[in-house]
C-alpha cells in the first residue's frame, strides 16, 4: 500500500476554512465566502492531483493510505486515525469537491443578500471536510467520525434560517432520524469488534470469511439501518422532504449529490460483509425497491418544486441501493448512477433555486408557468437534467439507470423479475412526475402572483448550472465507455466468476425502459399540458392523491407508532421520577423531621425523666456486658 | 454463708438508690440517694478486696469516700444557692430547658 | 477483730450479724425512699451508713469502717441535716407523681437493673472462695493500707488531695453571700438613727445591765424615770419569763470606800 502525505490536505483545507470563518466572526464577513470557495477548489485540485497519480500506477498500487496519528489504543482495541484513498474513494472525493466547489460559486450569488452568508460558507466547508473524512476513513470508526460530522453539518444547514420555528423543527427532525441510523452504525462497529476484533476495512475484509454468517447478517442489517437513515430510505425517509427548509444550495449539495449518497458508499464499502450474508443483501434490495416506488409515488403529488425534487432523490437513491444489493455485479452500477445522479440532480436543484430566485422565493409550482421565455438558461440546464434523469439516450441517466434495470432482471428467478418490473414501473412514474415539473414550471400559461418579475439569474448562478448540465450530458457516456468505471472499481469487489445469466438482452431492456418513459411522459402531457392547471391545489382529488400528498402517511405513522408512545413514556418517567425518586428523597426529609419532632418529646425539662433515661442507658450497657461476658 | 452475699446486698442498695434518684422530688433526698449508690459501690469494693485477698479494693473505696465527700460539699452548696434564689428545693421546678 | 478467717467459709458470728443487719439496712434504704419527710430520710440514711461501717469492720477493713463512721455518718450526714434545716425542716414531698409514666418505668428499670447486677455478680463469684485478708493485714490494716497508699497509689492520693482543696474553695465561693445592697456607710447609719421613728433610740440602745446595778443579760436596764427599758433584754427572755426583777438588785447603800489591794 503506497503512502502519501498529501491526503490530509483534502480534509484539512476546508476544515481550516470552516474554523477560520466560524472563529473569526463578523470580521471575516467581507472575504469569508471567497476564501471558502477557494479552499474548496484547492481541495478539488488536490483530488485531481491524486487521481492523476493514481492513474499512472498499476492496479495493485493504486490505493494510497496515510496514517495521521494513533487514536485509540485500549487493550486489544487499536484504531489509528488513518486515511485511505482507493478507486472507490477517489470517485467520491472528486464528486464532493467538484460539485461542492460549483455550489460554493453558486452560493456566492444566491446568498448575497443574506446577512449570515459567511456562516453559511463556514458550514458548507465544514460539510465538505466531514464528507471527505467519511469517504477517506480507513476504518468504520473513522468513517463514523465523518458520518457524524455530515449529520451535524446537515442539521446546521437545514436550520440555517432558524428564525422560523418550522425550519428549526425540520432540522431537528432530520437530525433525530439520522441518529437512529447512527445507532445502526454503532452497533455494526460493535459487532465487528466483538466478532472480528478489528474495525478497519482491511481487517474486516480479511476476517469476513471466518466469521459466522449470523454475525455478518446482523452487521449487515445494522449497516443497512445506518444507510437508510443517512440516505433517506424506507423506513427512515420522512426527513428528506422537510429538509428542503434549508437554502437551495444546501439541498443541492447535501440532499442530492453527496450526503444522501453516503449510505450507498457504506454499503459498497462493506461489500465483503454483504457478499457473505445473503439475507442482509436481500433486505438491502427490498429496501431499495420499496423506497424507489415510495419516492416516485410521493413525487407525483407534490406542488412544492423542491419537495418534488427531494422525492425524486429518494427514489433515485432507491435505485442505487437496489443495485448495491444485487451483489458484486451491481456495485459498480450503483456508483455510476450515484455519480451521474450527482450531476443532474444537483443541476436541477440549482435550477430550482434559480427559478425561486426569479420568482421571489416562491416554491409552489402552481404559481409558476411559462417561465422558459423569461429564464432561458435555467430552462436549458434544467431541461438537460430532466432528460438525463428520464434516461433518454445519450444523456447520463440512460447509461446508468438502464444498467441497473438490466442487472435487476439478471439477478435471476422470481427476485429478478420482481425487481426488474419494479424498476421499470419506477422509471415510468419518474418520467411522469419529472415531466409534470417541467410542464408546470416552464410551459403553459402564466399563473404568477401579481408582484412576480421573473428574470434570469446572474452569471455566478447559471455558470455552475451550465457546468453541471455538461456533466449530465456527458458523464454517463464517459463512464460507461469501454466499461471504464466497472473496470476501475472491479479490483475492490470479489467477483465470483459466476455465469452471468442474461435474462434479457441489453437492447431489449433499453427498449422497455424507453417505452415506459414514453408512457409516463405522455400521461403527464395529457394531464397537464392539455388541461388548465389550477393555481391553487384542488381539494376534491382521489384518495390516492390525498395519501401521496401526505407522503404516503409516513409522518402520521411515525407520529402514532413512535412519537406518541415515546412522549407517553417520557411523561410517565418524569411523573415516576417526581413521585418515586423525588418522593423518596422528600420522604427521607419528612422522616427525619418527623422523628426529630417525636424525639423532641423526650425533652420535657424534668431532671428526673433524664435520670430515668440515664438509668435505662446504664441497663443497656450492663446488658451488653452481660451478653459479652457470657 | 459466703462473701458473695455482701455483693447482693450492695446490688440491692444500689438499685434502691437509683430508683430514689428518679422518683423523689426533694433535691436533698435525691442527693442522699446518690450517696447511697456510692456507698453500695464501696461495699462492693471492700467485699471484692476480701475475696481477692489484697487491699486494692479498700484503697479504691477510700478514694471513693474522699471524692464523695467533696461532691457532697459542692453539691449541697449548689442546692442552697438554688434554694436561696428560687425559694424552692424541688427538682421539678428547674425545668426551663423544656422544649 | 478478725472475723472472716477461713477460706470460703465465714465464721458463724459473722453470719448471724449479717443476716440480722443486712435486711435492716435494705429496709432502711427502702424507707429512705418512701417516707414523706426529708428529715426522716436523712435519719434512715444515717442508719444505713452505720450498718455499712459494721460490714466493713466485719470484713477486716477496719480503717475504712472507722473512716465511714467519721466521714460519712459524722460529716456528710450532719451536713445533710444542716442543709435540711436551712431549707426547711418541715419540707416534705407529696406522694403523687407529676410526670406521667415515670414510676412504672423506674420500677421496671430497677427490677431489670437489679436482676442484671445480681446475675453478673453471681457469675463473677460462683465457685470462687474468699481468700480473706489475714495475710494482707499481717502488719495491721492501717499499715498495709498506708503501704499501698504511699507507694502504688501516691499519685491518685495527691490528686485527690488537690480535689479536696478545690471542693472547699468551691463551697466557699458558692456560699458567698453577695451583698445586693451597698453596705450603709457610717454617715448613713447616723442619719438613719436620727431620722428614725422616735428620737428615743437616737443615742443608741443601752447594752444589758447599763444604768442598772447588775450587768447580766437577763436584768433590764433602767430608763431615766426608773422604769425598766423593755428593749434592753432579749425579747425571747422576756417572753420566756426569764427577765429578772431589777428591784432585787437595788443597793441599800453604796460603799464608797476604796480598799487598796495588797
Amino acid at each position: 500500500m503506497t503512502t502519501s502525505t498529501s491526503l490530509v490536505y483534502l480534509i484539512a483545507l476546508p476544515l481550516a476554512g470552516a474554523a477560520l470563518l466560524l472563529l473569526g466572526g463578523r470580521r471575516t464577513d467581507k472575504w469569508g465566502h471567497l476564501l471558502a470557495t477557494a479552499l474548496s477548489a484547492s481541495s478539488f485540485g488536490v483530488g485531481l492531483y491524486q487521481l492523476s497519480q493514481m492513474l499512472g500506477r498499476s492496479t495493485e498500487a493504486r490505493p494510497v493510505s496515510q496514517k495521521l496519528f494513533e487514536w485509540i489504543n485500549v487493550g486489544s482495541f487499536n484504531v489509528d486515525a488513518g486515511l485511505l484513498l482507493d478507486q472507490l474513494s477517489i470517485c467520491f472525493v472528486l464528486l464532493i469537491t467538484g460539485v461542492g466547489t460549483l455550489i460554493h460559486i453558486y452560493s456566492i450569488s444566491y446568498m448575497s443578500h443574506d446577512h449570515d452568508r459567511r456562516r453559511f460558507f463556514a458550514y458548507l466547508n465544514l460539510f465538505i471536510a466531514a464528507m471527505l473524512l467519511l469517504v477517506l476513513g480507513d476504518s468504520y470508526l473513522n468513517l463514523y467520525v465523518g458520518w457524524e460530522g455530515v449529520g451535524l453539518a446537515s442539521y446546521l444547514l437545514i436550520g440555517f434560517w432558524n428564525q422560523k420555528p418550522a425550519y428549526a423543527t425540520a432540522s431537528k427532525k432530520a437530525f433525530v432520524m439520522n441518529r437512529i441510523g447512527d445507532m445502526g452504525l454503532s452497533f455494526a462497529i460493535m459487532i465487528a469488534f466483538a466478532t472480528m476484533g478489528t474495525v478497519s476495512f482491511s481487517g474486516v475484509a480479511e476476517h469476513a470469511h471466518q466469521t459466522s454468517e449470523a454475525a455478518l447478517t446482523a452487521m449487515g442489517i445494522m449497516l443497512l439501518v445506518a444507510a437508510a437513515g443517512k440516505s433517506a430510505q424506507f423506513p427512515l425517509q420522512a426527513w428528506l422532504g422537510d429538509a428542503m427548509a434549508g437554502p437551495t444550495p444546501v439541498s443541492a449539495l447535501i440532499h442530492a449529490a453527496t450526503m444522501v449518497t453516503a449510505g450507498v458508499y457504506l454499503i459498497t464499502r462493506s461489500n465483503f460483509v454483504f457478499d457473505a450474508a445473503p439475507t442482509a443483501q436481500l433486505l438491502v434490495v427490498i429496501v431499495g425497491a420499496i423506497t424507489l416506488m415510495f419516492g416516485a409515488l410521493i413525487g407525483t403529488a407534490k406542488d412544492d418544486i423542491k419537495k418534488a425534487l427531494a422525492a425524486s432523490t429518494m427514489s433515485q437513491i432507491g435505485y442505487m441501493i437496489l443495485a448495491a444489493g444485487l451483489g458484486p455485479v451491481g456495485y459498480a452500477f450503483a456508483i455510476m448512477h450515484l455519480l451521474t445522479h450527482g450531476f443532474f440532480k444537483a443541476g436541477m436543484f440549482l435550477g430550482a433555486g434559480s427559478v425561486m430566485h426569479g420568482m421571489n422565493d416562491e416554491v409552489n409550482m402552481r404559481k409558476y408557468g411559462a417561465l422558459r421565455k423569461f429564464m432561458p438558461i435555467t430552462f436549458a440546464t434544467f431541461g438537460l437534467g430532466y432528460l438525463a434523469i428520464l434516461g433518454v439516450p445519450p444523456f447520463a441517466g440512460f447509461y446508468s439507470k438502464d444498467m441497473i434495470i438490466e442487472t435487476a432482471f439478471n439477478a435471476g428467478g422470481v427476485k429478478g423479475i420482481i425487481l426488474g418490473v419494479t424498476t421499470l414501473i419506477g422509471a415510468a412514474i419518474t418520467a411522469f412526475y419529472m415531466t409534470r415539473v417541467m410542464i408546470l414550471t416552464f410551459t403553459g400559461k402564466k399563473r404568477w402572483d401579481d408582484n412576480a418579475h421573473p428574470h434570469e439569474s446572474p452569471w455566478l448562478m447559471w455558470l455552475p448550472m451550465a457546468v453541471l448540465a455538461i456533466g449530465s450530458v456527458s458523464s454517463g457516456f464517459l463512464l460507461s465507455r469501454g466499461d471504464a468505471l466497472v473496470n476501475w472499481l472491479s479490483p475492490l469487489f470479489e467477483h465470483h466468476a459466476e455465469h452471468e445469466e442474461h435474462l434479457l438482452e441489453p437492447i431489449v431492456v433499453s427498449a422497455l425502459a424507453l417505452t415506459m418513459v414514453a408512457i409516463g411522459v405522455a400521461i403527464a402531457f395529457m394531464k397537464y399540458s392539455r388541461q388548465e392547471v389550477a393555481s391553487v391545489a384542488p381539494e376534491d382529488v382521489s384518495i390516492f392523491t390525498k395519501i401521496a400528498r401526505q407522503d404516503l402517511m409516513q409522518d402520521r405513522f411515525n407520529e402514532a407508532v413512535f412519537m406518541r408512545p415515546g412522549q407517553a413514556l417520557t411523561s410517565t418517567l418524569v411523573a415516576a421520577d417526581e413521585a418515586v425518586v423525588d418522593g423518596a428523597v422528600r420522604g427521607l426529609g419528612k422522616t427525619a423531621l418527623g422523628s426529630g419532632s417525636a424525639l423532641r418529646g423526650l425533652q420535657n425539662g424534668f431532671v428526673r425523666s433524664y435520670a430515668a433515661l440515664i438509668l435505662i442507658g446504664a441497663i443497656a450497657l450492663i446488658g451488653a456486658i452481660w451478653v459479652v461476658v457470657q | 454463708m459466703n462473701a458473695a452475699n455482701y455483693l447482693y446486698v450492695s446490688a440491692l442498695l444500689f438499685t434502691i438508690g437509683a430508683v430514689g434518684v428518679v422518683v423523689r422530688r426533694n433535691a436533698i433526698v435525691v442527693f442522699m440517694c446518690i450517696e447511697l449508690m456510692l456507698n453500695a459501690a464501696n461495699l462492693s469494693f471492700v467485699t471484692f478486696s476480701r475475696i481477692n485477698g489484697d487491699l486494692n479494693g479498700q484503697v479504691m473505696a477510700f478514694f471513693t469516700m474522699v471524692v464523695a465527700a467533696c461532691e457532697v460539699v459542692v453539691g449541697l452548696a449548689i442546692i442552697v444557692t438554688i434554694y436561696r434564689s428560687r425559694r424552692s428545693a424541688s427538682v421539678d421546678d428547674a425545668s426551663l430547658l423544656k422544649r | 477483730m478478725q472475723l472472716a478467717l477461713q477460706v470460703g467459709q465465714t465464721a458463724q458470728p459473722e453470719a448471724i450479724m449479717f443476716w440480722i443487719l443486712a435486711p435492716m439496712a435494705v429496709l432502711a434504704a427502702l424507707g429512705m425512699l418512701l417516707v414523706k419527710k426529708a428529715v426522716h430520710s436523712a435519719i434512715l440514711m444515717a442508719f444505713v451508713m452505720i450498718v455499712l461501717a459494721i460490714f466493713y469492720i466485719a470484713q477486716d477493713a477496719v480503717f475504712l469502717g472507722i473512716v465511714q463512721v467519721v466521714v460519712y455518718t459524722g460529716a456528710v450526714m450532719m451536713l445533710f441535716l444542716f442543709i435540711l434545716m436551712l431549707v426547711g425542716v418541715d419540707s416534705s414531698d407529696s406522694l403523687t407523681e407529676t410526670i406521667r409514666g415515670l414510676r412504672p418505668i423506674a420500677i421496671t428499670a430497677a427490677i431489670g437493673f437489679g436482676g442484671l447486677l445480681v446475675s453478673l455478680l453471681g457469675r463473677a463469684t460462683i465457685g470462687r472462695n474468699a481468700v480473706g485478708l489475714s495475710a494482707a493485714n499481717a502488719d495491721g490494716n492501717v499499715q498495709a493500707l498506708a503501704q499501698l497508699l504511699f507507694s502504688t497509689y501516691v499519685w491518685p492520693f495527691e490528686v485527690v488531695s488537690a480535689l479536696l482543696i478545690t471542693a472547699a474553695l468551691g463551697a466557699m465561693v458558692l456560699a458567698h453571700h453577695h451583698n445586693t445592697q451597698e453596705r450603709p456607710t457610717q454617715r448613713q447609719l447616723s442619719i438613719n438613727r436620727f431620722r428614725g421613728e422616735s428620737l428615743g433610740s437616737a443615742a443608741g440602745l443601752p447594752g444589758p445591765g447599763v444604768y442598772a446595778r447588775h450587768n447580766a443579760v437577763d436584768v433590764p436596764a433602767l430608763l431615766p424615770d426608773g422604769t425598766p427599758a423593755p428593749t434592753s433584754v432579749n425579747a425571747s427572755l422576756d417572753a420566756r419569763g426569764d427577765m429578772l426583777d431589777y428591784k432585787k438588785f437595788d443597793l441599800a447603800e453604796i460603799n464608797t470606800k476604796v480598799e487598796e489591794e495588797k
